[in-house]
Formats: structure tokens, C-alpha cells, sequence
């Protein structure tokens, strides 16, 4: 409806005061400008992985050498779990979507429904990417021999299992090092956007927006839960697929 | 005609809550201390916060200039007052190097952010966009008072680290990597590093808070008849700067998140290669220039968000103050624009010298010596604004006039500095020095200087002491080019920036009586801010009464009643019928109408 009308307006009166000229609310406004400053923050920390992986093409690890472990299952099955994670995410962003629409339509066993199940969904991202680092973490029972620093500060040889901070058996620290920070802060996001659903949810059973008389606040934590999901595309791409 | 601007809003919106912000009935309840005073939603309130904050981090700020141009013009002499300031830091009255370096680290980071951002962009912003385009207040109060309480918190943090045993951080402004990320680098990159950060992320918090609400209250909430075109300049500026700040800060946000993780949890994104003590340093592969490309992203940004709402507050005084409209105004937006488009692809002329490819820096000397078009632009309007009009010689208008002048003189030499070749010679030297204190910090402080002359009146009503400000300004404009003139010649001798003391070096002995006139003008300077403080406190409770337009303005703040209230006017909220400079416009007894006159059967709005 709000975009039917904003369509029929002259673009001059639409900007000519006393109206949204995007026929939206402040806060959805906000929410898709706040999108585009951290967009700003996840490009940077990607162009920062691009420069370390060109820099240091030849001591990069192969992924598919790295991340092949799947739950209860032996063998070499590369990507495959971090691939089910992330269908996992996009199935959760069309159970969003079709939460924001049964809010469109103020119906709100539907966006019970359907926002419960984007939580869960969001719950079963976290926990494969706490297993994922998990498995990321022990490493090989074989290891790496290596070249350390020990307790007392003297450089000697040790066999290194998985991956830390300072150490990666794997191939690069700095591997290690952005394969933590960046899936731990797009994590934190995910975390972030659980809690922000659930508080929603919470709210929906109350019938806060019932008596409202709109689910606008769906759509607003819809617009961070997408933005969130797509961002992991470009981590899934850059990260596991190039 | 009853007309209220927010019903119509909500009709287009579609949803009810929109009219949420009708004020007329629901804002009558009790006022505590705590809820208008300390934690107001109001955006005046919240403006006058801003203001405070940045007037005291200023006078921070500036007295740590002044303790190290003590020692810059008298290297190793005693000041016994600085042991009795610093203590320990200065120790037989004697400035401690250290303590050197922190005082220029922490007098950057305050100018910059503290006061030039926070101060500038928090007050005027706050201030003036929901009156100049007639709104009740910010689209979310909430966000503006938690915008003002982050920038406090961030103050806080920074101020306290000015105590810690160590030292605060003294790495330079800048903060570049590895001196701020190995605390074994220097006393200051301990303890006070990680304050520095805190209080950074605090500011980015703010920052990003303030803008997005600046950004969505100047989009939705204009009042009927506020076309774009016909906003003031100040207003484009406010959106302009909002959208920048949106755009840069959370690339800081990351290169600080990347510097904590290699302070604080071992990994290697900035380190390669370090010797520390003889050792090898067991961090490797990162490098530090990515966080100089992080930082810069940023940080030519930044250098825009702190000078365009000073050149936006500069054209509101001027246009006011010379009686005239302002020359070109769709060329002064679309020059806003493109300075802030440009100053995103710039940032690589911070790293001429870093080892950056030299193609690379070729590209960014071209894009950098365009931003000289979009700001000549600005330049000759202002002047063609100024060209045969009545000029109203106010304190404001000298600050405004002033403002311009160092616009000029720091930019010119902007042009030497954004060729690489050029600044091979010159880079890390007083010129730089010299240079961007004249084009962003003397620029924005006189743009702010203006705001404050010319909006105090709609901050306080009451107006400030005309004959106080004439002296403040004649004293700070005379110093501000004593101080930042000499300094070009300095750096053309090739004497560094950040160093303690040149006395190991005999070609500079001849360029001491330099250092020490610099320093006659900082402490001037310092003196006639006193002057001015003492206008400023002085008038907001004893100050003459104002009128309800006492600059005979066009724009809507000076309709609503002096006395603050709620929602800013009683009753409905003004229509506005034309742009915002029509002065002296023939046919009109007098010389200003107001924005809310509406237009004559036969009159053409130069707004649209």
C-alpha cells in the first residue's frame, strides 16, 4: 500500500517536503543506512584478506586440504559442511522473508511460525561454525613440524596440531589469523541478529505489535538478517570458494 | 489552515507510529534535572552538550600546545610550572620526551575528533537541522542522546589516560602500527594504547549514531514546502558530512578492531619482520601499510567531515551578513558533493613516501589536485557573495571572512603537498604541519567560531558581547597566521615534524627565532581564547536578551519563540514557500524575507 502511493507522486512533490520521499519510516531508513556503513566495515576486512592471500599466494593453504571434516561422517568430504552452513543461512533468510509477510498481513501465528524457525536456523549456523572451529582448532593427529617459540623464549622444533593465533599447521598464520577474525566478527553478527529475532519474537508472542497494529519492526530486523546472510555469501566466496 | 507536518507523513508511510512524534499533547509531563539537563532527548539540549564538551576538550587540547611549543622554542630550558602541571612528565621543569610525544598525539587526536568532529558536526548538526528544515526534533531522540553519551564517554576515557602510569598513547595521531601495536615499542603503547582505542570505538559509536539520525531526519522530516533545493547550505552540509561519516568511520572501526587483535591476542595482521632488543620478533607476514590504506580510507574523509559544516555554517553567515543571496547555490551543492566524493579516492597522497607503487600515487595526485576545482568553486562564491553587498560586519562575519582566508592560504599549499614529487621534500616537515592547520584546523575552528557568534542567540537567547568577539577575533586570526605562516618556512628548511628537539642538528640553529616567534603566537592565541571563554560563560547567563531574529535572517530556526520548548514551535509547524536567501530581493520593504513568507502571484522562487 505505502508503495502504491509513494509511485502515484510527482518525484517533485515527493521531495518537495512534508513527506518521506521514500515512503518509509525513519527507522527502516536508519537501518538500511547503518547496513551500508557496516557493509564498509566487512569490504575493508575483505580487501585486507585479498592483499595477505596475494601476498602470500605461495604459503596459502588449499581449502578444500582444510576444511573437510563432516560431523559423525570419516573421509575427505572438502567444503561440504561449511556448504550445508550456508544453505542452512539463505533457507533462514526465506523463512524471514515469509515471517516479514504474514507481518504484512498482521498475521501473527504466521510470523511466529516463521520467525521461530529463522531462529533456529540462526542457532544452527552458530553451532556449525562452533564445531567448524572446533575441528579448525585440534587439527591433524599427524600435525606439523615447525619451527616455535617455547615458554622460555628459545626457538626450537615442534609438531603443531590445528590452528591458533600465533600457529597454523595448515599453511599461513595469517590464514589462521583472518579466518578467525572474520568469520568470528560476521559470528557476532549472526549472534547479534538471533538475539535481535528472538527479542522480536518474544515481542510478537506479547502481542506488542498486534496492539501496535503493524510488524514493521519484523522488517527491520528482516533488512539486518538479510544483510547478514549476504555478507556470509561474500565471506563463504571469498574465504572457501576462491 | 490547521496544518501539522507529520499526519501527511504518516499517510504515505502507512503506518501509524510515524505520527509518534507529534509533541502537542504527550510532552507535557514533568521535567526532572536528570531527564533535561543530563540525559535529554531534546535536540537542542543535546546541541548545547556538544557544545560544552567541545569547548572544554578545546581548552585541553590547546594548553597541550602551548607546554610543547615551550619546548620547541627553548629545547632543554626550565619552566619550573611545568613540573608543578606534569609532575613527574616534566620533571625539574623540564618536558619529558615521552611525554613530548604523547602531548602531540593526544592534542591531534582532540582537535580532530574531539572537538573539529564531535564538537562541530555534534552542535551544529544537532542544532540546527530540525530547525532549519522544521522539524520537531531528530527522527530518533533516543539515538541523538545516545550519540552525546557515547562522545562523552569516548572524552572520558581519553581525558583519563591522560593519568595512567605509562603515559597515554604517543604514537602520533595516527596511531600506525608497529609503534602502537608492540607495547614494548614505547611506554605510551601500553596501557594508554589500548585507552586510545577504547575511546575510538566509543567515538565511531557516536559518530555513526549522530549521522544516521542526521542523515534520516534531513530525508523524512522536512516540512512541507522544504523541497531539497530549497534547504539552506548549512543543511547540505550536515548531509553531506553525515553521509561521509557513514561511509569512512567503519573502516576505522576495522583497522582498530585488526590493531586490538594484534595488541592483544597475538595475531600478525600489521607485524612482519620486527626486531625488538636484538630478537626477532615471532610475528610474521602482516604488513603495516595496510594499516596506513585502513587508516587513511578514513582519514582524508575525516578531514572533509570536519571542514564541510564549517564552509556550510560559512555560507549561512555570509549570505546573512553581506545582505545578499549566495552566489551559485546548486553549484555550492554540487561542490559539497564533490569534494566528498573525491575526498573517498584521495587517501593514497598520505603515503607518497610509504613504498606505494609510484603509479599508484600518480593516479592519487590526480584525483587529489581535482579536489581543487569543486573547492575554488566554493571559493569564488563566497567571494562573488561578498562582491557589492551590504556587509553586516558581526563577529560571526568576520569569522566566516576569516574562515575563507585560511581556506585560501592552506589550500594553496595543499596543491604543492598532493603532488608526489613535490611532497617528497616536504613530507613529515612543519610544512605538512603548517599547512593542514591552516585548511582544516584554523578553516573549521573560525567555521565553528561563526556558528557559535551567529547561533548563540538561538542556543542561549541571549546574545554574546560584540566588542569581546571583535577582540577575540582580530587577536586569533593574527596569531593562528603567526603561528601556522612561519611553520611553512620551517618545513621548506627541512626541519621534521614530531621531533622533540632539533638542536642535535646545526643547519637548523638559524631557524630557532622561528620557533620561538611560532610559540609568541600560539601563547597570544592561547590568551585571546580566554577572552572568549569568558564572552561565552558570561553571556549565556548574563548576556543582553536576545530578539527573536536578531540578524534578520531568512531561515526558519528564527520563527520558532526564543524560549526553548518542546517541539520546537507551539502550535504548527511553519510551510515554507521559498528558498532560503532571499535578501534584499527588490520589492520587499525589507532587506530579508523569511522562508515562511509565501511567494507573490507574480514572484519566481529561486529555489526551484
Amino acid at each position: 500500500m505505502s508503495q502504491s502511493a509513494s509511485l502515484e507522486m510527482p518525484v517533485k512533490k515527493l521531495w518537495g517536503g512534508g513527506t518521506s520521499p521514500f515512503g518509509t519510516s525513519y527507522g527502516k531508513l536508519m537501518m538500511w543506512f547503518f547496513l551500508i556503513s557496516d557493509a564498509f566495515t566487512f569490504s575493508s576486512l575483505l580487501i585486507s584478506l585479498g592483499y595477505a592471500r596475494y601476498v602470500h599466494a605461495d604459503a596459502w593453504p588449499v581449502v578444500e586440504n582444510v576444511f573437510y571434516h563432516f560431523p559423525f561422517v570419516h573421509g575427505h568430504l572438502p567444503l561440504l559442511y561449511v556448504g550445508l552452513m550456508t544453505f542452512i543461512l539463505i533457507i533462514s533468510s526465506v523463512t524471514m522473508v515469509l515471517a516479514v509477510d504474514a507481518g504484512h498481513t498482521n498475521n501473527k501465528k504466521g510470523v511466529l511460525f516463521w520467525l521461530g524457525l529463522t531462529v533456529i536456523g540462526g542457532l544452527v549456523f552458530l553451532s556449525s561454525q562452533a564445531w567448524e572451529w572446533y575441528t579448525f582448532i585440534v587439527g591433524n593427529p599427524e600435525g606439523k613440524l615447525m619451527q616455535i617459540v617455547n615458554a622460555e623464549g628459545q626457538t626450537v622444533m615442534a609438531t603443531v596440531h590445528g590452528a591458533n593465533l600465533q600457529y597454523n599447521e595448515y599453511g599461513h598464520t595469517l590464514f589462521a589469523n583472518f579466518f578467525f577474525f572474520i568469520t568470528g566478527f560476521h559470528g557476532f553478527h549472526v549472534f547479534t541478529g538471533v538475539l535481535l529475532n528472538a527479542i522480536v519474537w518474544i515481542q510478537a508472542y506479547n502481542g506488542v505489535f498486534e496492539r501496535r497494529g503493524h510488524y514493521e519492526m519484523v522488517e527491520k530486523v528482516g533488512l539486518y538478517w538479510h544483510f547478514v546472510d549476504l555478507v556470509w555469501v561474500f565471506v563463504f566466496t571469498f574465504f572457501y570458494l576462491l | 489552515m490547521e496544518y501539522t507536518h507529520q499526519p501527511e507523513a504518516g499517510q504515505v508511510q502507512g503506518h501509524a507510529h510515524a505520527s509518534s512524534h507529534e509533541f502537542d499533547d504527550e510532552h507535557h509531563h514533568a521535567e526532572t534535572f536528570w531527564s533535561k539537563y543530563v540525559f535529554s532527548q531534546d535536540h537542542k539540549m543535546i546541541s548545547k552538550q556538544f557544545l560544552v564538551t567541545a569547548v572544554i576538550m578545546g581548552v585541553l587540547g590547546m594548553l597541550m600546545s602551548v607546554i610543547f611549543r615551550l619546548q620547541l622554542a627553548w629545547p632543554g630550558q626550565s619552566f619550573p610550572i611545568l613540573e608543578t602541571i606534569l609532575g613527574k612528565w616534566g620533571k625539574d621543569g623540564i618536558l619529558d620526551p615521552n611525554f613530548y610525544l604523547a602531548l602531540v598525539t593526544i592534542h591531534g587526536t582532540i582537535m580532530v575528533f574531539f572537538v573539529l568532529t564531535g564538537g562541530l558536526s555534534g552542535t551544529f548538526s544537532n542544532l540546527l537541522i530540525p530547525f532549519q528544515i522544521g522539524a520537531r526534533d531528530m527522527a530518533s531522540g533516543f539515538l541523538n542522546m545516545l550519540s552525546y553519551w557515547f562522545f562523552f564517554a569516548s572524552c572520558l576515557v581519553m581525558f583519563l589516560s591522560l593519568f595512567i602510569e605509562a603515559g597515554p598513547a604517543s604514537g602520533g595521531w595516527t596511531v600506525y602500527p608497529p609503534l602502537s601495536a608492540l607495547p614494548q615499542a614505547m611506554s605510551g603503547s601500553g596501557l594508554g594504547m589500548t585507552m586510545w582505542l577504547i575511546s575510538m570505538a566509543l567515538f565511531i559509536a557516536s559518530s555513526l549514531l549522530g549521522s544516521l539520525n542526521y542523515i534520516v531526519t534531513i530525508l523524512n522530516l522536512r516540512t512541507k514546502g522544504m523541497s531539497m533545493t530549497r534547504m539552506p547550505l548549512t543543511i547540505w552540509a550536515f548531509l553531506v558530512t553525515a553521509i561521509l561519516g557513514v561511509l569512512s568511520f567503519p573502516v576505522l572501526f576495522a583497522a582498530a578492531l585488526l590493531l586490538i587483535f594484534d595488541r592483544s591476542f597475538g595475531t600478525s595482521f600489521y607485524l612482519s619482520d620486527i626486531y625488538i632488543g636484538g630478537m626477532a620478533l615471532e610475528r610474521n607476514g602482516g604488513s603495516p601499510i595496510l594499516y596506513e590504506h585502513l587508516f587513511w580510507f578514513l582519514g582524508h574523509p575525516e578531514v572533509y567531515i570536519v571542514l564541510l559544516p564549517a564552509l556550510g555554517l560559512t555560507s549561512e553567515v555570509i549570505a546573512t551578513n553581506a545582505r545578499k543571496p549566495i552566489f551559485g547555490y546548486r553549484a555550492m551543492v554540487a561542490s559539497l558533493m564533490a569534494i566528498a566524493f573525491l575526498s573517498i579516492i584521495v587517501w593514497g597522497h598520505h603515503m607518497f613516501i610509504s613504498g606505494m607503487n609510484p603509479f599508484l600515487g600518480s593516479v592519487f595526485v590526480f584525483t587529489t589536485l581535482l579536489v581543487a576545482i569543486p573547492s575554488a568553486v566554493k571559493v569564488f562564491n563566497y567571494i562573488t557573495t561578498l562582491w557589492k553587498g551590504n556587509i553586516h560586519f558581526t563577529p560571526a562575519m568576520m569569522y566566516a571572512i576569516g574562515m575563507v582566508s585560511f581556506f585560501i592560504s592552506g589550500g594553496v599549499t595543499g596543491i604543492i603537498l598532493g603532488d608526489s614529487a613535490l611532497d617528497i621534500n616536504v613530507h613529515d616537515t612543519y610544512f605538512v604541519v603548517g599547512h593542514f592547520h591552516l585548511v582544516m584546523g584554523s578553516a573549521a575552528i573560525f567555521g565553528m567560531f561563526a556558528g557559535v557568534y551567529h547561533w548563540f542567540p538561538r542556543m542561549y537567547g541571549r546574545m554574546m558581547n560584540k566588542k569581546l568577539g571583535y577582540a577575540h577575533f582580530w587577536l586569533t586570526f593574527i596569531s593562528a597566521y603567526g603561528v601556522f605562516f612561519p611553520m611553512h618556512f620551517l618545513g621548506l628548511a627541512g626541519v621534521p615534524r614530531r621531533y622533540y628537539t632539533n638542536t642535535e642538528f646545526p643547519l637548523f640553529d638559524n631557524l630557532v627565532d622561528i620557533n620561538v616567534l611560532v610559540t609568541s603566537f600560539a601563547i597570544l592565541a592561547a590568551v585571546a581564547q580566554a577572552i572568549f571563554l569568558f564572552n561565552f560563560f558570561y553571556s549565556i547567563f548574563k548576556g543582553q536578551k536576545s530578539p527573536q531574529n536578531p540578524w534578520h535572517s531568512n531561515t526558519l530556526e528564527w520563527t520558532a519563540p526564543v524560549e526553548h520548548i518542546h517541539g520546537n514551535w507551539p502550535g504548527a509547524i511553519p510551510e515554507v514557500h521559498r528558498w532560503a536567501y532571499d535578501y534584499s530581493k527588490p520589492g520587499y520593504e525589507e532587506d530579508y524575507v523569511l522562508q515562511t513568507v509565501p511567494l507573490r502571484p507574480d514572484e519566481k522562487d529561486e529555489g526551484h
